[in-house]
C-alpha cells in the first residue's frame, strides 16, 4: 500500500494510516455483507423453493441495513449474574481475530496491508483468537446453555485447528514461501507440465488439501454440519443466548466476515488469489482489478460453504472429534508426505 | 409384585427409590436442566427435566400439562356436533383423524351404520390426513437434527394436501365434516383427478427425502442404534403406532381392529422395521406415507355411489350407552371412551391418545444418553403437544 | 459418501429449479390465490329467510351469536282474516374474535339463512370491529359462490344461493 500511495501523491503518515484503517473495514465488511445477503438471504431461499426477502430496497438487497436498524434500536441487555466485563469484551475479542486475519490477505501485486514472510502462519495463529471470544461469551453469560455450547465450541475449534494448518502444509511446500504473496506469485508463474497457460493453481496438485481445508473452515466457523456449539434446536444458539441487540449482531457480522475471510484464504492458497491468467502478473492493472478477481473468488467458495450448509444435518459432538482425528489428520499428514516426495522427486 | 428384570428399568426404578430416601452422601451435582417448555425442540410446550453428568442424561422426567384446555371436562357440556368441532384440535396437523373415533363410537351406541359412500370418503379423509401429518413429522426430523432444508419442503407439498381437503371440508387444518350417520356434504366435482395429481407430488416429495436425509451418512449416524425400544419395552409402556412398528411388532389397528372403515376392501401393507433405533421410526413412517398415497389411490377409483348420511335426526340424542372405539392414527392409537346418559351432551368422553403413552417411555429412554441424542430421540418419537395434554 | 452428495444434488436442483421456473410462494399482497369455494372465510346471512329461531345462537359452541327480535302483528293475508303473528329481526351480530369457524351455525339453520362465503380479508386494527352486524353479514352475500356440482355417484341435491 505505502508503495502505491507514494506514486501517485505525497500524503502524510496519518493520512495514510486512516486511509488504510477504512480499507480494512471496508476489506471486512463488504464482503461479509455481501456473503450474508447472496448466500443466507438468496441462496438458502432459492434452495428452499421460496424467495427470501423482497421488499427492502430491489429485491431485498437493502435487507442487512434494515437488520443493522434493527439490532441498534433493540434494548442492551445484561444477565444480571453475568461477569459484565467479560460478556461486554466478549465479541470484540472474536472481531479482533477476524480484522487481523484480513491483514495478511494480498489483493494485488502492491495492494496489500502487511508483506510479512511468515504470512500464512500469522494468518493460521491469529485465527485461533476467536475461541478464546467464544470461551468468555459462554463463562460470562451464567447461563447453562451457554456453558454447555461454549466447552462444546472450544474442543471443536481446538480440535479442527489441526486439519486446518496441516492441509495449508502441503500448498507451502509446493509453494517454497510462507509469503502469501508469494504463495500468489508461485501460483501465477508456475506451469502445469510445461503449459504456462493458466499458471498452477495449486487446487489441481492439492485437491486433497483444498477439500481439507473446507472441511476445517467449515468447522472453524461452526457452520453445519460442524454447528453443535449453536445447535438451534437444543441450546437456543448455545454461546449467543444471551446476547441481543448489537452484541449479537457483532457476533453475527463477525460469523459472516471470517466466512468471508477463510474463504479469500482458500481462494489466496488453492485458486490463485488476485491472479487472472493472460495478463502479466507484475502490472499496474492488477491493482485494480485484483479486489474484484479476489471477491468472485471468495463468492465461488463460499458458495461451497453454505451449500454444505443447508444440505446436511449436524454431527454429535464425539463424531465431529472422531472425524477430526481419526480422518482429517491422517489424510492431511498423508497429503504432506505424498507432496513432499513429488516435490523432491519432480 | 411383578417381577422386573430388564436391568434397565430396575436402575431406573432404583433411581427413583434412592432420591426418595434421604441422602446423607453428597452426591456430586450434576446439572439439572430444563428443556422447555418454550424451547425450538420441543413440539410445543413440553417440558422435560434432565439431570447431566457433563453430557450425558442422568435422569429425565418429562412434565406435561402445560397445554391442557380441559377438553375431556368440555365435552360434558357440548353437544355431539359441538364436541366434533372441538376435538379436530387434539391433534392438530391430522385434524380428520381426531374426529373418526369419536363418531365411531356414538354411531356405535346408537346402532346406526354410516352408508358406504360415506365410509369411502371417511377413510379417503382418514388417509389423506395421516399423508398431511407424517409428512410434517419427515420433515421436521430434519430440523431438530439441524437440517434446515427439508422442513421447507415438507411444508410447501403439505400444502396441496391441505388444499384438496379445504375443497372438500372448507377448512385446511380444521375439517369439522364428519357427522354421526355419515358425513356433512359430499365431494365436489373434479376432487377425485385433482386428488390424483396431488398424489404424485407427495410421491415426489418422499423420493427427494431418500436423497437428501435418509441416505444421508450423516443422518445415519444420527440416528441409527440411538433409542432403541426393544418390543416388550415399548408394549408394556403403550407405545403405539410407528413407534412400535419400528421394534418389529406386527399390529395396525387399521388391520387388526374393528370396522367401520373400508380397510379390508383396500390392497396394501404394514410395514415394520426390526430394529427399534430412531432411523427405523423415521423409516417406518416413511414407507407409511407411499402406502397411504397408494391406499389413497385406491379409494378414489372405488368410490361407490350412494347417500352421504343415514337417516339421523336433525337434533341428535344418543340413547344411553356406552361404546369405546379405537382407531389407528397418524401418531398412533387413538381411543374414545363415549358413556351417554341419554341427553343432547355426552355424559363422559375419555380420550385416549398416542403421544401421552409415547412420551411415558422418555424417562426410560433417555438414560444414558447424550444431549444431542435426547433431541434425535425425541423427534423421532413423534407427539404433539396438543395430543399429550388435551 | 453417495449419500452426501445426492443430498447436494437435491438442493441444487431446488435452486435451479426457482431460479428458472419461480418459486413456489407467492408474494401476497401484490399477488392473490383464490380459496377454495368451499372455503369457511366468514358467514354471511341472508335476512328474508330468518325467523330470530335462535337455533344458531344456541347451538354456536362459542356463543359468539347475538340475535335479537321482537314478533309484531303483520296484516292478514286475505281481508277479513286476523293478523299474523310475525318476526322481525332487530339484531343479528357475529363476533368473528369469537368465531371458531367451526360451521355448526350453518349446519343446524332450518330456514337457509346462514352461507358460508371464501372472503377471508377482512381483519381489522380494532377488535371491536370484528363484530359483524346484520348490514354488514348482508354484504358478504354477494360473494357467496354457486354451490358446487357433486362428484358422480352422489345422490345429493346442489342446494342454491337465494339472490
Amino acid at each position: 500500500m505505502s508503495d502505491f500511495l507514494t506514486l501517485a501523491v505525497e500524503l502524510a503518515w496519518w493520512q495514510q494510516t486512516g486511509i488504510r484503517a477504512v480499507v480494512g473495514l471496508v476489506a471486512v465488511l463488504l464482503p461479509a455483507g455481501t456473503l450474508v445477503y447472496l448466500f443466507l438471504f438468496k441462496m438458502m431461499s432459492f434452495m428452499q423453493s421460496r424467495l427470501g426477502p423482497m421488499e427492502a430496497g430491489p429485491h431485498g438487497s437493502l435487507q442487512l441495513l434494515a437488520e443493522v436498524g434493527k439490532f441498534l434500536q433493540k434494548e442492551d441487555i445484561v444477565p444480571e449474574k453475568a461477569d459484565r466485563i467479560v460478556f461486554k469484551a466478549a465479541p470484540f475479542v472474536v472481531l479482533i481475530s477476524t480484522f487481523l486475519l484480513v491483514l495478511v490477505i494480498p489483493a494485488g501485486p502492491d495492494a496489500w496491508f502487511i508483506d510479512v514472510d511468515t504470512g500464512i502462519f500469522l494468518a493460521l495463529a491469529v485465527s485461533s483468537i476467536s475461541v478464546i471470544g467464544i470461551l468468555m461469551a459462554g463463562w460470562a453469560s451464567s447461563s447453562k446453555y451457554s456453558l454447555l455450547g461454549a466447552l462444546r465450541a472450544a474442543g471443536q475449534l481446538v480440535a479442527y485447528e489441526l486439519p486446518l494448518v496441516l492441509a495449508v502444509v502441503g500448498v507451502v511446500i509446493q509453494a517454497g514461501t510462507l509469503n502469501m504473496q508469494g504463495i500468489v506469485m508461485a501460483q501465477a508463474t508456475g506451469e502445469i507440465f510445461g503449459w504456462g497457460g493458466i499458471g498452477n493453481p495449486f487446487i489441481f496438485t492439492q485437491f486433497l488439501g483444498f477439500a481439507i481445508f473446507l472441511v476445517a473452515v467449515q468447522a472453524e466457523l461452526t457452520q453445519p454440519p460442524f454447528d453443535m456449539p449453536v445447535a438451534e434446536s437444543e441450546l437456543v444458539t448455545g454461546y449467543l443466548t444471551e446476547y441481543s441487540g448489537l452484541r449479537f449482531l457483532l457476533f453475527f457480522i463477525g460469523e459472516f466476515a471470517t466466512a468471508g475471510i477463510f474463504a479469500a484464504l482458500a481462494a489466496t492458497l488453492f485458486l490463485g488469489g488476485w491472479y487472472v491468467p493472460g495478463i502479466d502478473p507484475t502490472s499496474d492493472l492488477f491493482n485494480v482489478i485484483g479486489p474484484v478477481v479476489l471477491l468472485g473468488k471468495v463468492i465461488l467458495v463460499s458458495f461451497l460453504i453454505f451449500w454444505f450448509r443447508f444440505t446436511y444435518p449436524r454431527f454429535r459432538e464425539d463424531q465431529l472429534q472422531q472425524l477430526a482425528w481419526k480422518v482429517l489428520i491422517p489424510l492431511s499428514l498423508v497429503n504432506i508426505v505424498v507432496t513432499g516426495v513429488l516435490k523432491v522427486v519432480f | 409384585m411383578t417381577a422386573v428384570d430388564d436391568p434397565r428399568q430396575l436402575a431406573y426404578i432404583a433411581g427413583q427409590a434412592s432420591d426418595a430416601r434421604v441422602n446423607l452422601e453428597i452426591e456430586t451435582e450434576g446439572m439439572t436442566l430444563n428443556i422447555g417448555p418454550q424451547h425450538p425442540a420441543t413440539h410445543g410446550t413440553l417440558r422435560i427435566v434432565v439431570k447431566l453428568d457433563g453430557e450425558r442424561v442422568m435422569r429425565a422426567e418429562p412434565i406435561m400439562g402445560y397445554m391442557h384446555r380441559g377438553y375431556e371436562k368440555l365435552t360434558e357440556v357440548r353437544t355431539y356436533p359441538q364436541v366434533t368441532s372441538l376435538i379436530n384440535r387434539i391433534d392438530w396437523l391430522g385434524s380428520f383423524a381426531n374426529e373418526v373415533p369419536f363418531i365411531l363410537a356414538a354411531e356405535q351406541i346408537m346402532g346406526v351404520e354410516a352408508p358406504p359412500r360415506a365410509q369411502w370418503i371417511r377413510t379417503l379423509l382418514f388417509e389423506l390426513s395421516r399423508i398431511a401429518n407424517v409428512v410434517l413429522f419427515l420433515g421436521d426430523m430434519g430440523v431438530q437434527l439441524g437440517a434446515v432444508t427439508p422442513v421447507f419442503f415438507a411444508f410447501r407439498d403439505r400444502e396441496f394436501v391441505l388444499n384438496q381437503i379445504e375443497a372438500v371440508t372448507g377448512g385446511r387444518f380444521h375439517p369439522n365434516f364428519d357427522r354421526i350417520g355419515g358425513l356433512k356434504d359430499d365431494i365436489p366435482r373434479g376432487w377425485t383427478e385433482e386428488t390424483k395429481g396431488v398424489l404424485g407430488r407427495i410421491r415426489k416429495f418422499c423420493d427427494e427425502m431418500e436423497d437428501l436425509v435418509t441416505g444421508n451418512e450423516i443422518f445415519q449416524a444420527r440416528t441409527r442404534g440411538i433409542g432403541v425400544i426393544p418390543a416388550d419395552v415399548g408394549l408394556s409402556y403403550g407405545l403405539s403406532g410407528a413407534n412400535i412398528r419400528a421394534s418389529g411388532v406386527d399390529w395396525d389397528l387399521r388391520r387388526d381392529g374393528g370396522s367401520g372403515l373400508v380397510y379390508d376392501k383396500l390392497d396394501w401393507k404394514v410395514w415394520t422395521h426390526p430394529d427399534g433405533d430412531s432411523f427405523a421410526r423415521y423409516w417406518v413412517r416413511l414407507q407409511e406415507v407411499r402406502e397411504a398415497c397408494n391406499m389413497v389411490e385406491q379409494l378414489l377409483d372405488g368410490i361407490p355411489s350412494g347417500p352421504i348420511m343415514a337417516k339421523v335426526p336433525r337434533i341428535i340424542k344418543v340413547p344411553p350407552g356406552e361404546a369405546y372405539v379405537e382407531t389407528e392414527n397418524p401418531l398412533g392409537v387413538m381411543g374414545y371412551y363415549v358413556v351417554s346418559k341419554g341427553d343432547l351432551v355426552p355424559y363422559r368422553v375419555k380420550i385416549r391418545s398416542a403421544s401421552f403413552s409415547n412420551i411415558s417411555i422418555t424417562p426410560w429412554l433417555l438414560e444414558g444418553t447424550y444431549v444431542p441424542d435426547v433431541v434425535s430421540i425425541l423427534a423421532s418419537l413423534y407427539f404433539i403437544l396438543g395430543d399429550i395434554d388435551r | 459418501m453417495p449419500g452426501l452428495l445426492k443430498g447436494l444434488g437435491v438442493t441444487f436442483r431446488t435452486m435451479v429449479r426457482t431460479l428458472t421456473k419461480g418459486s413456489h410462494t407467492v408474494q401476497y399482497p401484490r399477488v392473490k390465490e383464490a380459496p377454495a369455494p368451499r372455503a369457511r372465510g366468514v358467514i354471511t346471512l341472508h335476512e328474508e329467510n330468518c325467523t330470530s329461531c335462535m337455533l344458531c345462537a344456541r347451538e354456536c359452541p362459542d356463543w359468539c351469536i347475538y340475535i335479537e327480535g321482537h314478533k309484531y302483528k303483520a296484516p292478514p293475508r286475505r281481508p277479513g282474516g286476523k293478523p299474523r303473528l310475525k318476526n322481525a329481526l332487530d339484531r343479528f351480530d357475529i363476533d368473528f374474535a369469537l368465531c371458531m369457524y367451526c360451521g355448526i351455525c350453518v349446519d343446524v339453520c332450518p330456514f337457509d339463512a346462514l352461507f358460508w362465503s371464501p372472503e377471508f380479508e377482512y381483519s381489522e386494527p380494532n377488535i371491536a370491529d370484528l363484530l359483524h352486524d346484520k348490514t354488514k353479514l348482508g354484504q358478504w352475500m354477494e360473494t357467496v359462490p354457486d354451490f358446487q356440482e357433486y362428484e358422480s355417484g352422489s345422490e345429493a341435491k346442489k342446494p342454491t344461493v337465494p339472490q
